[in-house]
């Protein structure tokens, strides 16, 4: 807690130093229908490499939907998605290869709940990865380091308060070693008291560097780290601006409403 | 609605204001302890009296003094199994065998079931309905007297394979909702590391529905060893057929039956406890 300041500050002008890397994330034109409904209308979107791209808007206005195609838990229907050069369709093969590269961190955690915490981490390198399990475990305890839990390790899952869990989901998606975090609303399911030590590990990740993509309504978060803000409803992004034009004067009217609306409190 | 009153810890034993004394109907005067062994007393008592009477009313000559002979003999300090012994030992060898092929095709069905395949799904859901409308008694017929000659099958491999097949049918629905009641999100995090459905299911998904399935599992392995009894119309040298040839040799069938549906019942009851303990070790808190 104590190291907040300082991190926030080395980010923010970390963010100032950065160029744009190349594109990792391309989403052109994509469409996306659960029956007849439209979750997905149209988005385009690029995410590029070292870039924190944080994604809000009201529910059900699929910003979710969005960033599970990323890592093909859910298929597009109509468009083009690529990531990280591979163009992604539904049951395409080199899905499975691709998402050891594309770390998600779930809103329910769903972490493992019969393993340990060190199992938890270890499980995806040694049975994916095909680490040894010694090389397995020194990741592990090197990111339990990283998320502030390393005491943590031998205890089951449902002995953690969720922001504890919240913090080894973060750290299960990291000994992959990915190259592009997807977080899926990671603060929604805990309690106020615990979503500051989540979005702190966060912050502290996008301070190594990591291409984040963000679901979340933190737009204290969201100041602090975003280079992009994408604003989304009803399946169309709306609005793709950087959060200081975002967050003192958007381009449209929605999101300015939706500002107003989550902001007044 | 009456007051509360200030005797509210009383464990409910029906409506009416807590205060006054219980009121003295027919279900609470059963029901109080000493009338209720009383009563458990003098059915059992009369069950066992009227068979008894029974018997003697057809002149049956009791012999329950032979009955530890089929058990075990200990003659010059040489102790020997009885033939009711061997065939509990033969009895419990079959319904293992029988249910280690049960599990492993049921697993299959089940993963053919939820494969998303048309053709899984169909031949699934095709054995499922076949298995499941065929009378046991018919399934052993066939296997023994139709596939056994074309296939070779002595009576022991008949009758592993009828019960297998039987209950695979029903372990690969217990299978089925073991694994549909472990959370979708258990899934995508497997997948969301890489992991292939294979992994996922070894690694993720079986180990969390075991305990799920082990009540049922447990359920359906009683279910197995009772209708093993009814190899014994092909001669497989099993506990009923033991039972059986003893009571050929010596008439003595009350005494028999009565021993070997108690020997049934102690099985049973044994493995029962067993699992309920293994239950408890495989309890995950969430």
């Amino acid at each position: 807690m104590a190291a907040k300041q300082p991190i926030i500050r080395f980010v923010t002008s970390l963010r100032k130093q950065t160029m744009p890397g190349e594109a990792i994330i391309t989403a052109r034109n994509i469409d996306k229908f659960f029956g007849e409904f439209k979750a997905l209308d149209d988005v385009s979107l690029t995410v590029r490499r070292g870039e924190r791209v944080v994604v809000c808007g009201p529910s059900g206005s699929g910003k979710s939907t969005l960033i599970r195609c990323f890592n093909g838990l859910e298929s597009h229907d109509g468009g083009h998605l690529t990531v990280e050069g591979q163009e992604l369709y539904a049951g395409s093969p080199e899905i499975r290869a691709l998402r050891q590269h594309v770390g998600m961190v779930f809103q329910q955690f769903n972490l493992f709940p019969h393993l340990s915490v060190l199992e938890n981490l270890t499980i995806g390198p040694m049975k994916v990865r095909k680490l040894s399990r010694a090389e397995a475990e020194a990741t592990a305890r090197k990111y339990l380091e990283r998320v502030h839990i390393p005491e943590q390790a031998d205890k089951k899952p449902a002995q953690l308060s969720g922001g504890q869990q919240q913090r080894v989901a973060i750290a299960r998606s990291l000994c992959m070693e990915p190259r592009v975090m997807l977080f899926d609303e990671p603060t929604s399911a805990l309690d106020p008291e615990m979503i500051g030590e989540v979005l702190d590990v966060m912050v502290e990740l996008a301070g190594t560097g990591m291409t984040m993509v963000v679901v979340t309504h933190e737009m204290g978060f969201a100041r602090k780290v975003a280079d992009t803000m994408v604003f989304m409803e009803q399946g169309r992004i709306v609005e793709t601006s950087p959060p200081d034009v975002f967050f003192t004067n958007p381009k449209s009217a929605r999101a300015r409403l939706f500002l107003d609306q989550i902001l007044e409190h | 609605m009456t007051p509360r009153s200030t005797t509210t810890s009383r464990p409910i034993a029906g409506p009416g204001p807590a205060a006054t004394p219980r009121p003295m109907t027919l279900q609470n005067w059963l029901d109080a302890r000493p009338v209720a062994i009383a009563l458990y007393l003098a059915i059992m008592a009369a069950i066992c009296w009227s068979s008894y009477v029974g018997a003697q009313r057809m002149g049956y000559n009791w012999q329950w003094y032979q009955v530890p002979d089929y058990l075990f003999t200990i003659t010059d300090d040489r102790f020997r199994w009885g033939e009711i012994a061997v065939g509990l030992v033969a009895t419990v060898g079959l319904s293992l065998a029988s249910f280690a092929l049960a599990m492993a095709l049921g697993l299959l069905v089940a993963m053919l079931r939820l494969s998303g395949l048309v053709v899984g799904t169909a031949v699934a859901v095709g054995y499922l309905e076949l298995i499941r409308n065929i009378p046991l008694l018919v399934l052993l017929y066939l296997f023994y007297y139709v596939l056994g000659p074309i296939f070779a099958l002595d009576r022991w491999a008949a009758a592993v394979l009828t019960l297998g097949v039987f209950h695979a049918a029903l372990i690969s629905e217990i299978f089925r909702a073991g694994i549909n009641a472990v959370a979708q999100g258990q899934w995508e995090a497997a997948a969301s590391i890489g992991m292939s459905r294979a992994q996922a299911y070894r690694w993720i998904v079986l180990p969390q529905s075991i305990r799920f399935m082990l009540p049922p599992l447990t359920g359906e392995f009683i279910a197995l060893i009772k209708s093993s009894a009814i190899v014994s119309v092909i001669a497989v040298a099993e506990l009923t057929t033991v039972g059986r040839n003893i009571i050929s040799d010596t008439f003595m069938s009350f005494e028999i039956w009565f021993t070997v549906a108690a020997v049934y019942l102690g099985l049973t009851l044994i493995l029962s406890v067993a699992v309920s303990r293994l239950e408890k070790r495989y309890a995950v808190d969430h």
